[in-house]
């Protein structure tokens, strides 16, 4: 009989695996234990490009949706949720790296959008079947407890804003092709349709945003739409307070710094647009930033709106500084288109790509001393409360 | 006769005879003390006329004759009683000059490694320590009254300026520290500053001396002693204006040592010291009026011997180097309406060099030539178009072009040097620095590196040969080109058969593809397609590259290439273990090997056993040694090799590769020689070696250093591959007459490389010759 000394690196903890001659660099990673390493300040030739710091893999299709849920709040250990081409949405214990559940809810469509709801352990799950499914997590339960019927038949994702008391707001694809939908959750009731005028013809709304000025009750609707234009609705109105032609081809994603009014948007041409909105609620493109590839499928800026992430067609992300738009890192890892990216409160970045594989990566650390960032808030919150005046 | 005269000449006299016949220690000893009273300073002393008459005719005499003396035997007869001190104070003390030149006579009189030698040189050694060189060159400034003989001085200076060349040719590997020139000149330059000051000490007292004397004999020796040494003296123009004055222009000797010898020859120093000297000189012929014309003449005969075709051949690299510095610095020293006078001669001469630099072989001396026109031209023609090449940065290129920039102005010479102090540069690096902390507070974040960040690839590369030669043929697409030439490679060496079937055609197509859009590193992967189909199918492919060689229209780019990939192809070929791969990954072969046909049944069963029954702790990566396969080039060398060599010296109008083609012709030698080194062990190797013998010997004396460079590793090749018995008996009249051409180049080539190359070809063959005596021996 035969005997291996070698160490399975299945079995054991991350110790056993790390006595191992060679191993290979991300098994390496896992065994590390989680120290974020500062980058040297001083460094006279540019940094090698990051490597992730772990991949999660086992989805078995591309992963088109993630989202970070709990960690910050002290309640566990947080997790990552993921949403694969097959239908199936996984929840990624962070700590374990492996998954914890596996919900299966949308008849083996696309899962496009994932939420989770602040109250409760809820989560929402938008899929290519048509259905917005509300799932309960809590107690280890993973059950759909609520699901909704979508009209679109395009790629655009919902968007969650909360008003407090346990209720909340949710804005999807409309029914008609160039409408988005608000409605009053929990309660499923329709609040309006936002249907953009005759003439304008923006297409399809390809990504929503809600959300409102810390000065004022009024929710609003950002929607970046086919023909390249970002607009800008006033949801209680129901008209649109400005629209801005930021990209030749559909808006693919975009994200929003409410506290700088000032957002950035990713579309299928070579460039990414950085606009802002001004005292008027006027949106006006401030630059472009050109890129070596064309198309994004996903942007998101960090929470604390240091950086932000781009997922890339050319199987890229891209990290730039938000403030100046300085490219800070290209992060090459993914042997397919990313579909997506996600922030975590903690700093950790997500993305997921066709390649099956979710690549997890911790860059530029949040720092713990916040004075600096809490002046930024005071001088930015200042100006979104004029953007509402 | 003066009765003190013959007193002391009969005295000397006496000693010398006992000083070189006796072998009684007291008796030395005593003749020794009683000379020593002649000697000045000493106890009791003789009368000052006689110690006058001993000093001028007898002390040279004393000292031989204890020179030749120094002996393990002799010194031992008085070891306990000092005598070895005692003749050394002679030396040390006696004058100077006398006892330096018996010193240098004897060493270099010695006829090999010695007791004596050594004894000698030590002396000499301590004769520098005790500082006695000032006493030299004092003595030879006190001379008042009886002028020194103008021979024995010039006797002197040689010998003060040579010492430390002489002493090492005599002494080899034994020298001295105290005789290197690092240490050397600084001393003497330090003992003349000592002598000057003593000179000057002497005219304040009045004392009548004759500092003429010192002055302009010493002026070479200064230069010497000046420019070898950077340490002690500062290289800087204005220094050596200050010591030498118009020298230059009153002085022809002067002359011809700044602008002649210094300026071509002295490119032996170390690289570091080179530059500042070339600065320090020239600065100091432009820094005066009256010098610069010598300046201007210095450029034209620079320009000239920079741009003569035969100084480019047999000069050697570092001097081309050091010449090419010179005219730089001349250039950016010299002011336009001086240049603009002698234009055209300048011009004239540049461009020759120019010409004849492009032409040769060697990327260095081309490079040179380029980065001198360039700037050249500028000073020359700045209102013409400006003249570029395309050369690729280098440390070489950006030294000299740094050379170029006009010097700073030397007028404010300790201010402007870069050794300021510390703080004030530092200044508005710091102001910076708060600007930014106050203003991009939370701008710390470093990028990281983004250089990978490339285009992104879209076009579907082609899976099948056919398509690829399609595509590389007719195609408009260039997303698709591109993808067909960067796939290319891979399916050759994957569908062999498939690509068999089009090889010809494929390397026709691959030899004349042209980079039509801007693909990043088109070359590498046009040679590494071209190579896969050689090796793919090498007879015929061999063939087709080996005809289209001498074929008409090609360029000489496309000729060299088919050498390359000729080389690149027979060396895949020839690597061991490169088919059994193949088979040892893939399962077990359908057909086993003739002679084994009934084995595996039984040896199957026992492995099972064996293995059921073993109990392994690890189990290492099953690996067999590599298997012994047929050298695939051996087949088909004869296909590489002899076509090659079939037309070099026909002519043809677009290619005659013993006329100007001559890059090919040497790129031509070093791929023979690759290839016959490539078939090594093969059947072909004999008729090969010979042909490239043959081809060697005829072309032996080109005036190419890169040809001479190929063949003769051409030759060493030819040594290294074919067995050397049958080298013996096939080859033995070639053998001799490369032996004898050999050594030639080994001695005079004047490119180092090619010397180098000459003898290690030179113990290829000298290993041969006694392995073969070793084998015949028993």
């Amino acid at each position: 009989m035969q005997v291996a000394l070698g160490v399975s690196p299945w079995d054991g903890d991350g110790t056993a695996v790390s006595g191992r001659r060679s191993v290979d660099p991300l098994r390496r990673r896992l065994a590390e234990p989680q120290v974020t390493a500062l980058p040297p300040r001083m460094a006279a030739s540019p940094l090698p490009p990051p490597d992730p710091r772990f991949v999660l893999r086992g989805t078995q299709s591309a992963v088109h949706a993630l989202h970070f849920f709990g960690g910050a709040q002290g309640q566990g250990h947080p997790l990552l949720l993921s949403g694969s081409l097959s239908g199936l949405v996984h929840i990624w214990s962070l700590q374990t790296r492996r998954p914890v559940a596996i919900l299966d809810g949308h008849q083996g469509q696309c899962v496009t959008w994932l939420q989770t709801l602040p109250q409760g352990h809820q989560l929402l799950s938008q899929g290519r079947d048509l259905k917005l499914c509300l799932w309960d997590l809590a107690e280890g339960r993973n059950a759909v407890v609520d699901s909704m019927h979508l009209e679109s038949m395009g790629f655009c994702r919902s968007s969650v804003l909360t008003r407090g008391q346990g209720k909340w707001m949710l804005a999807m694809p409309g029914s008609g092709s160039d409408e988005v939908q608000i409605l009053e959750m929990p309660s499923k009731t329709s609040v309006c349709t936002l249907k953009p005028e005759a003439d304008a013809k923006p297409g399809m709304p390809m990504c929503l945003e809600l959300w409102q000025a810390e000065s004022s009750p009024r929710p609003l609707l950002l929607a970046g739409y086919e023909d390249g234009s970002v607009a800008l609705w006033d949801v209680s109105e129901r008209k649109v307070c400005s629209r801005v032609a930021c990209h030749t081809e559909p808006v693919m994603g975009f994200g929003f710094d409410s506290q700088k009014a000032r957002g950035v948007s990713g579309s299928a041409e070579k460039a990414l647009a950085v606009w802002s909105l001004d005292e008027q609620q006027a949106l006006q493109v401030c630059k472009t930033h050109e890129l070596t590839n064309p198309g994004i499928a996903d942007v998101k800026i960090r929470p604390d709106r240091k950086i932000l992430a781009t997922a890339g067609w050319d199987h890229r992300v891209r990290v730039f500084h938000w403030r100046t738009m300085k490219p800070l890192a290209v992060l090459s890892f993914h042997s397919a288109t990313v579909h997506c990216v996600a922030f975590a409160t903690d700093g950790l970045l997500a993305a997921g790509s066709g390649d099956q594989r979710i690549s997890i990566w911790s860059l530029y650390p949040i720092s713990s001393d916040s004075s600096t960032s809490s002046l930024g808030h005071v001088e930015h919150r200042e100006v979104g409360a004029h953007a509402l005046a | 006769m003066d009765p003190a005269v013959s007193a002391v000449r009969v005295a000397v006299r006496e000693a010398v005879h006992t000083l070189s016949s006796c072998e009684d220690g007291d008796r030395v000893l005593s003749t020794l003390g009683s000379l020593k009273r002649y000697l000045s300073g000493a106890e009791s002393p003789a009368p000052p006329g006689e110690q006058e008459e001993f000093a001028r005719v007898h002390f040279a005499a004393v000292l031989r004759c204890l020179a030749g003396r120094l002996s393990p035997g002799w010194l031992e007869l008085g070891a306990d009683d000092g005598l070895e001190e005692l003749c050394a104070s002679f030396f040390l003390e006696g004058p100077a000059d006398q006892a330096f030149l018996v010193l240098m006579e004897s060493i270099e009189g010695a006829a090999g490694p010695s007791f004596r030698l050594m004894k000698t040189a030590q002396l000499l050694a301590r004769f520098l320590g005790a500082g006695r060189m000032a006493a030299v060159m004092e003595g030879q400034c006190r001379r008042l009254g009886e002028p020194a003989s103008p021979l024995l001085q010039e006797t002197l200076l040689t010998k003060v300026v040579g010492l430390p060349d002489r002493l090492a040719n005599r002494l080899q590997r034994e020298n001295l520290d105290a005789f290197l020139p690092q240490n050397y000149f600084p001393l003497l330059a330090e003992e003349m500053v000592r002598v000057l000051q003593a000179v000057v000490d002497s005219l304040r007292g009045a004392v009548t001396l004759c500092p003429s004397l010192l002055v302009p004999p010493n002026l070479e020796f200064m230069l010497f002693s000046l420019h070898p040494s950077p340490p002690t003296v500062p290289h800087r123009p204005e220094v050596l204006s200050r010591l030498l004055g118009n020298l230059v222009i009153k002085n022809k000797k002067a002359q011809f040592v700044m602008t002649r010898k210094l300026l071509f020859l002295q490119y032996h120093h170390s690289v570091r010291a080179r530059t500042p000297m070339l600065q320090s000189l020239l600065g100091y012929l432009a820094a005066d009026s009256q010098r610069r014309p010598l300046l201007v003449q210095a450029l034209k005969g620079l320009l000239e011997t920079w741009g003569s075709a035969s100084a480019i051949r047999h000069a050697p690299l570092e001097q081309q180097r050091y010449l090419s510095k010179a005219v730089l610095i001349c250039l950016a020293r010299l002011g336009e309406a001086e240049l603009r006078d002698s234009r055209d001669e300048l011009l004239a001469s540049l461009m020759a060099g120019v010409k004849s630099r492009l032409d040769s072989s060697l990327p260095v001396v081309r490079r040179l030539g380029m980065i001198v026109a360039e700037t050249a031209s500028a000073r020359l023609h700045p209102e013409g178009p400006p003249l570029r090449f395309q050369y690729e940065e280098d440390e070489l290129s950006r030294e000299m072009l740094a050379l170029a920039a006009p010097p700073p102005a030397d007028d404010s010479p300790v201010e402007a040097r870069p050794d300021v102090p510390l703080p004030c540069r530092l200044g508005p690096v710091a102001e910076t620095k708060t600007k930014r902390s106050i203003g991009w507070g939370d701008d710390e974040l470093v990028p990281y590196d983004m250089s990978g960040d490339q285009e992104l690839k879209r076009s579907k590369a082609p899976t099948y040969v056919r398509d690829c030669l399609e595509a590389l043929t007719s195609c408009e697409d260039w997303g698709r080109w591109e993808a067909a030439l960067r796939a290319l490679e891979g399916l050759v060496i994957r569908n062999p058969a498939a690509a068999r079937e089009v090889s010809v055609e494929l390397a026709k197509v691959l030899l004349h593809l042209e980079e039509k859009t801007c693909v990043e590193g088109f070359e590498g992967l046009r040679q590494r397609a071209l190579v896969a189909v050689v090796v793919t199918d090498p007879a015929p492919v061999a063939e087709y590259l080996t005809t289209q060689f001498y074929a008409l229209n090609f360029s000489l780019r496309q000729r060299m290439d088919i050498l390359d990939v000729l080389t690149l192809a027979a060396q895949e070929l020839s690597r061991p273990g490169r088919l059994p791969k193949a088979p040892q990954c893939g399962p077990p072969g359908p057909a086993p090997p003739p002679g084994s046909t009934v084995a595996p049944a039984w040896r199957t069963v026992v492995e099972e056993r064996i293995r059921s029954k073993t109990r392994r702790f690890s189990k290492g990566s099953a690996r067999r040694g590599r298997d012994a396969g047929p050298n695939q080039f051996n087949v088909v060398a004869g296909y590489f090799f002899f076509p090659l060599l079939r037309h070099f010296d026909r002519p043809l109008v677009t290619f005659d590769l013993l006329g100007d083609d001559q890059l090919v012709l040497g790129r031509l030698a070093h791929t023979l020689g690759a290839l016959m080194c490539l078939a090594v062990n093969t059947a072909v190797a004999v008729p090969m070696g010979k042909a490239l013998l043959e081809f060697v010997w005829t072309l032996r004396f080109h005036g190419d250093a890169y040809v001479r460079r190929g063949l003769l590793s051409a030759v060493s090749s030819v040594l290294l591959s074919v067995p050397g018995e049958q080298l013996l008996a096939d080859l033995p009249d070639e053998l001799l007459e490369a032996r004898s051409w050999l050594a030639d180049v080994a001695e005079r080539d004047s490119d180092e490389d090619c010397r180098t190359l000459a003898i290690q070809a030179l113990l290829l063959l000298e290993k041969l010759r006694d392995r073969l005596l070793a084998l015949a021996a028993p």
